[in-house]
């Protein structure tokens, strides 16, 4: 169970070949408060890299890339009704989708946390 | 010999002070006022109209529905605007200098102007016969703009500077439609410090945007530039002087490769401000450029409009202006107001309708007032002593604070967080400071490339004794951050009619509007 | 030069701190051919002189309060009362910014946050912006947030919205690709548009009161955007219609735009004015243009502040709503100087007395021979047919003193159809001799 991240802070854990998907500590950190959330509707499919949700705050818009192609099978609607939680508890409970990989090997290919660390270091 | 018979003390008790809360919550001459849905006034009204007659042909089209809006009478809506006037600051109570948006001292002369009955009781379409003097502002004013940037042509409709881009952007891609080259030619080209609205405006063309790096001395990276040229490239979209206060240095140069490449050169005319009446951008190779009337010609911002935003053209781009247009006859003045009719009249393909109308009249007519009082040779002045002030301020302070970039700016000095770090202070805390010094804070966090940015634009409307006491007090607040007073810096402001106030709550729950927390009582 | 305060000696001091020479020295990064290039315009001047040149312009215009005035098709003499005007003059509001720092710009703010609630109870929708450049660009943006909402790229005219309002929706939709179909011209109102609504239409846009004064019934319309996933905008460019006929919102609208020049800001020859927009609540992250939002502040009292502003370019630049930045603020607090003042009852008052007006000077024209009235009902504004070229007569109308409306020709130059006809509009400007003076013109010059 082991948390993959990518260039663009976003983690990817896998529990029972579900990934998790949510923004990292960093980049909660770096939105500042949190006010809005959209996700995608569930079942729908992304490519990896492409678009899938927004996440706002005050002075700042960030779109959230899918780390990994899939099927998003959940969406974490209570981000949405309460977008603090994003900057609470972004690796657990503030989750944002959960995706159905096309590609196993796209998540192996992620960052693993001390590249990550090296990344939001530099 | 008379006395005090009144008994009557003379002099101020000391005044150690210590927080007193009012009964009211009013603090002496700022008086805390209610919104207009909270007095009680629904069903009233504060205008006297005779009776009407009783005519009513509406049937099931009459509006039954409750509108729900109060009437309050003169004095309480007299009282009401001005209570909440002094909640605000302006350019006539003291320094303004928001970097980029050129609060300069806005002349009442203009004012007086714009509301002679013959301009301000004129409607749009009456016959172009009984507004032939509304029509020679208009083409007066478009001399004088074309005779100070040297440009051949120039479209008046634009509301703003933004629309003015759209302006110019569209006629980019008319011309490029013309040559058969739109389909190919869709990437814009814009420095990562440029306004917002150059990016929004390529992409609300259709265009995708591509950003172009700056070079260590604040300006285009004009070998970075020439990298990302080529045949798929529509134009490039240059401030200048820029948003860091500087002008591009390379100006020809820039102009000469995006021509070389095809493309068209769109200046962003944001600061013209610096250099009207010194350089003409028609000797740059600028193919179009907006001119906000609102920030170099002096029509008030009006607490964030209206604008006007009349843009000029190169010989290339000259035929795609938009309608509606005034071409001077023999017989006077005469507004070409469609695509056909400008065709008939020879003005080429012409461009599509704006806005509707003519473009903001009573904008045009306050700017010319403002060109017809200062003159050619006061325009030039003006810009001179505006880059003069803010060279000033950058000397005055770069002691204490940190200049962005090396050398002499333009109209305004760029300054970033540098000489913050390790105090526990910030930029916004540093503005807010200055709200308690009784300044309108400067331009911050813009320009985006510079971290922490004061963006600082005195104008020329400032003396020289009021710019030695800002001055001063900018580098007391530096020094207070730097001796350690973070703690009442981050508490700023505290003095104003407001504390900082919560915009994380204002996004997580938008409240938009004024709801009644019963249901309000119907009109009458 | 009475704008500039610095002194010479001033000029020479501050050069001398800063270490330069001279001030072309701080413009050493011009072209040096460039820099001081000559601009042939005329030396500045005093107040007198300036008012003597503006004021001879000014003479030249034939004021519409000069005499009788009929003249409307997107703009209308209403009376604004005094107190308007002095306060949109007073310093704090005429010299001051966008309002950024909200600490120190309360004032614009709290009536911004009015304006929105009055905007959204005129047009009976959820929530209004802080208002746009004016209803035509207004348009424009509601066609653009249409294609937002529903993804979708076909927009749908109707044949009797304002031509301006038309050609701007069309500039600027087409700019990206979008199929823009106007229905034919409809002088009578009676089109059919929601037979061209199909799974492609992003949004139907219709007039109402309409370009010739038809009032329309937009409730079957509503109910057939809806069915196939469309968005209906009501573009509005009377707003005193407001407070006489049924809502937009009340019709079904999802979208309202209107020009609210009608209220506090007056004629101006065509512009500043204001575009009021408004929407429902589900869309508001769509909208374009400024919001202002309530909030407390430090200590906890209750203040306003700009919000929602990840919508707009300077912070989402090529991905936002909108490149609007500037909007237009002073003529927004006009009109809600005016519409305080006016209230419920009082603008109801101003729009029944606009209506009389009009309903008594279509009676008095339609009498004359030759003349017919192409409106069956109407607000404050009737189309009539003439026997001939309506822009002739309304040349001659002019010559006698009376302005006489908008002949068709001036708003659809190249088509036959219009070409007879004149748009007639009338307010409670209006007295009945006006009325009297324009029948016994018309007479004269047919």
């Amino acid at each position: 169970m082991t948390t993959k991240y990518t260039k663009d802070h976003e983690w990817v854990r896998v529990e029972g070949g579900v990934a998790i998907v949510g923004i990292t500590a960093h980049a909660a950190e770096q939105l500042g408060d949190v006010v809005f959330v959209e996700l995608p509707a569930k079942g729908k499919s992304f490519a990896q890299h492409a678009e899938m949700a927004v996440v706002e705050s005050v002075k700042a818009a960030s779109d959230v890339y899918a780390p990994i192609s899939g099927e998003i099978v959940e969406v974490n609607q209570s981000i949405v009704d309460e977008p603090a939680k994003v900057n609470e508890d972004p690796t657990g409970e503030a989750w944002f989708v959960k995706i159905k990989p096309a590609d196993r090997s796209e998540i192996d290919a992620l960052m693993d946390e001390a590249a990550y660390k090296q990344l939001t270091e530099n | 010999m008379a006395m005090n018979t009144q008994g009557r003390p003379t002099r101020a008790d000391d005044a150690s002070s210590g927080e007193f809360k009012t009964f009211t919550g009013n603090r002496a001459l700022q008086i805390e006022e209610s919104l207009i849905f909270e007095k009680d006034a629904f069903g009233d009204t504060g205008v006297d109209f005779p009776a009407p007659a009783g005519i009513n042909r509406l049937g099931a089209h009459a509006r039954v529905s409750d509108i729900c809006l109060p009437g309050l009478s003169e004095p309480e809506t007299m009282r009401h605007f001005v209570r909440l006037s002094q909640k605000n600051f302006a350019i006539d109570m003291g320094p303004f200098p928001l970097g980029s948006c050129t609060m300069k001292h806005n002349p009442r002369l203009n004012e007086k102007m714009a509301r002679l009955p013959g301009f301000a009781d004129a409607h749009p379409l009456q016959p172009q016969s009984t507004v032939q003097g509304a029509l020679e502002v208009i083409d007066t004013l478009a001399h004088w703009l074309m005779e100070m940037t040297g440009m051949p042509a120039v479209a008046m409709s634009p509301k703003a500077g933004a629309h003015g881009e759209l302006c110019g952007m569209i006629a980019i891609k008319a011309a490029l439609e013309a040559r058969g080259e739109a389909e190919t030619r869709t990437r814009v080209l814009a420095p990562e410090s440029a306004h917002g609205t150059n990016p929004a405006t390529a992409a609300q063309c259709g265009f995708t945007v591509d950003a172009i790096p700056a070079d260590e001395t604040g300006r285009v990276d004009l070998a970075a530039l020439k990298a990302k040229l080529g045949p798929d490239v529509a134009a490039i979209m240059v401030t200048n002087p820029n948003t860091c206060g500087l002008f591009e240095r390379d100006i020809r140069a820039i102009a000469d490769a995006v021509h070389e490449a095809g493309g068209y050169f769109y200046c962003d005319g944001a600061n013209f401000n610096a250099i009207a009446g010194k350089v003409r951008p028609g000797d740059l190779g600028v193919d179009a450029m907006h001119i906000n009337l609102h920030k170099t010609f002096s029509t008030p911002h009006g607490g964030g409009g209206p604008g006007s935003g009349p843009v000029v053209l190169s010989e290339a781009l000259a035929p795609f202006a938009p309608v509606p247009f005034v071409v001077k006859e023999d017989g006077g003045y005469h507004l070409v107001e469609t695509r056909r009719e400008a065709k008939a009249e020879g003005e080429g393909e012409a461009g599509g309708r704006l806005t509707a109308f003519h473009g903001q009249m009573g904008m045009f007519t306050r700017a010319l007032t403002y060109m017809l009082s200062h003159g050619g040779d006061g325009i030039r002045q003006a810009a001179e002593d505006a880059v003069l002030n803010a060279n000033y301020i950058l000397a005055r302070l770069k002691g204490e604070m940190t200049p962005a970039f090396e050398g002499y700016c333009m109209h305004e000095a760029l300054f970033d967080d540098r000489f913050l770090k390790g105090t526990g202070v910030e930029t916004i805390d540093f503005a807010k400071a200055m709200i308690d010094e009784g300044y309108h804070p400067m331009t911050m966090y813009f320009p985006l490339v510079v971290h922490g940015a004061m963006l600082i634009e005195p104008t020329e409307s400032e003396s020289k004794q009021e710019l030695d006491q800002f001055c001063d007090a900018l580098l007391s607040i530096a020094r207070r951050a730097k001796a350690g007073d973070a703690a009442a810096l981050k508490a700023a402001p505290h003095y104003a009619p407001r504390r900082r106030l919560d915009e994380t709550a204002a996004a997580r729950n938008p409240v938009l509007r004024w709801t009644p927390k019963e249901p309000a009582r119907a009109a009458e | 030069m009475r704008y500039l305060p610095l002194s010479s000696d001033d000029r020479r001091d501050m050069l001398a701190v800063i270490g330069a020479k001279s001030v072309d020295e701080l413009f050493a990064d011009v072209p040096a051919d460039a820099l001081n290039a000559k601009i042939d315009l005329p030396a500045h001047k005093g107040e007198l002189e300036v008012e003597r040149i503006m004021g001879a312009m000014a003479a030249k215009n034939r004021a519409a309060g000069a005499g009788p005035f009929f003249v409307g098709a997107g703009a209308y003499k209403h009376h604004v009362p005094a107190t308007v005007d002095h306060i949109i003059q007073r310093s704090e509001f005429l010299t001051s910014y966008t309002p950024y720092q909200p600490e120190i710009a309360q004032g614009t703010l709290q009536y911004l946050f009015e304006f929105q609630t009055q905007v959204a109870a005129l047009t009976d929708m959820e929530v209004a912006n802080a208002s746009m450049y004016d209803g035509s660009t207004a348009c424009a943006e509601a066609a653009l947030m249409a294609r937002r909402v529903t993804r979708r790229a076909k927009v749908i005219l109707s044949g009797a919205l304002h031509p301006h309002y038309a050609a701007v929706t069309r500039t600027n939709s087409e700019l990206l690709g979008d199929k823009v179909v106007s229905a034919p011209i409809d002088i009578e109102g009676s089109e059919d548009l929601a037979s061209m609504i199909d799974d492609e239409t992003a949004c139907v846009i219709v007039q109402n009161p309409d370009v010739f004064g038809n009032l329309r019934d937009l409730r079957p319309l509503a109910k057939a955007a809806q069915a196939k996933g469309a968005l209906l905008v009501v573009a509005v460019t009377e707003a005193v219609s407001f407070g006489a006929i049924a809502s937009p919102g009340e019709q079904g609208a999802d979208i309202v735009v209107a020009e609210g020049q009608s209220i506090g800001v007056g004629l101006g020859f065509g512009g500043p004015y204001v575009g009021l927009f408004a929407t429902k609540q589900k869309y508001m992250r769509q909208m374009p243009g400024r919001l202002c939002g309530e909030t407390v502040d430090a200590e906890g009292k209750r203040g306003f502040v700009l919000t929602l502003s990840t919508r707009e370019q300077h912070i989402r630049r090529d991905k936002a709503t909108s490149n609007i930045c500037t909007n237009s603020g002073l003529c927004a607090l006009a009109f809600t100087v005016h519409m305080t003042l006016l209230g419920e009852k009082g603008l109801r008052q101003m729009a029944m007395l606009s209506h009389e007006a009009a309903c008594k000077t279509a009676d008095a024209l339609a009498r004359i021979p030759g003349v017919k009235l192409a409106t069956k009902t109407f607000f404050n504004e009737f189309t009539l047919r003439l026997p001939s070229n309506a822009a002739d007569i309304v040349e001659a109308l002019a010559a006698k003193g009376v302005l006489g409306g908008v002949p068709g020709s001036r708003l659809w130059p190249h088509d036959k159809a219009a070409e007879n006809l004149l748009i007639v509009a009338a307010t409670e400007c209006v007295s009945d001799a006006d009325i009297e003076a324009f029948a016994k013109a018309l007479k004269e010059v047919l």
